[in-house]
């Protein structure tokens, strides 16, 4: 599955992995969807660090999950997403609805990645 | 003088499956003038809006639609990318190529597909017509590369860690 869930409490984790398309997004939809209707979610961070490719599919999939959790009076937080995610990210202005964090994992995972690629 | 040095022409089904498929292919076909691993997603990227708005819009409810990709690359590092479908066309192209619009908000369609595209490569064209189909091309020229190999190799590996890890660049920053 592209997506894993863990709750925290009131937060929901979304780990996202490999290529976000058109077709693949609506997998990945209903699974979050479920739970954030299931449960009382008042935080969703999305989070990209492993996400190999993404389209404008992704941003639609950000959009649609910010507006769910912003209606339950929750927030949407984006993490870790690569340089040209963010890319992608930027032209549609995400950014002015979504908080865009880094998390200091991620940063781990790349340099132990990187090292090991070396 | 600039001169064609390689082609491919490719028709697949308009399928959701095909959409990893089309940029694969167009990435691997690509990959021959050696691009940076950022210009060879942005074209992978621009790709995937192209084919996803061929199965979205142009053959939408259908599921026997054809795809025809082609593919030329040129000595002077600039790549050719035509994408055609035998759709229902785009009846206004100025509008469809406005950033956020959509015919299609119930599938969670952001409308930036054109936006991307454009950003993505130097020159995006669209020619359609309505009931007959589109033809979408897109040209980028890749970035030189120098000569001794040294800043190449440095940015190929640390990019090429960067994508297969599939994280995040460690250079990352807010924005």
């Amino acid at each position: 599955m592209p997506v894993k869930l863990e709750t925290n409490g009131s937060k929901l984790t979304a780990l996202l992995s490999g290529d976000l398309d058109h077709y693949t997004v609506s997998d990945i939809r209903t699974e979050i969807d479920r739970m954030v209707r299931g449960a009382p979610i008042d935080q969703l961070i999305l989070d990209f660090a492993n996400v190999s490719f993404m389209d404008s599919s992704g941003v639609g999939l950000v959009l649609g999950r910010y507006k769910l959790i912003n209606e339950m009076g929750g927030r949407c937080i984006v993490a870790n997403p690569p340089n040209y995610i963010a890319k992608v990210m930027k032209l549609s202005g995400i950014g002015k609805l979504c908080r865009i964090i880094y998390t200091s994992n991620a940063v781990k995972t790349n340099e132990s990645d990187g090292g090991v690629k070396l | 003088m600039r001169r064609c040095i390689n082609e491919m022409k490719t028709s697949f089904l308009a399928i959701g499956e095909n959409e990893a498929f089309s940029r694969a292919c167009a990435s691997s076909f690509i990959s021959q003038l050696d691009p940076f691993v950022s210009e060879l997603a942005e074209l992978k990227t621009a790709v995937s809006e192209a084919v996803t708005n061929c199965i979205v819009h142009a053959y939408r409810g259908r599921s026997d639609g054809i795809i025809y990709m082609s593919i030329k690359l040129f000595s002077d590092r600039r790549v050719y990318i035509k994408i055609r479908d035998k759709g229902c066309g785009i009846v206004d192209i100025e509008q469809a190529m406005q950033p956020l619009f959509t015919t299609a908000p119930e599938e969670e369609r952001a409308g930036l597909g054109f936006a991307v595209m454009e950003s993505f490569t130097d020159r995006v064209r669209v020619k359609s017509s309505p009931s007959k189909g589109t033809t979408l091309v897109m040209e980028k020229t890749l970035q030189e590369k120098t000569e001794d190999g040294s800043f190449k190799a440095k940015g190929n590996i640390s990019d090429e860690s960067r994508t297969k890890s599939g994280s995040g660049s460690p250079m990352c920053e807010p924005i």
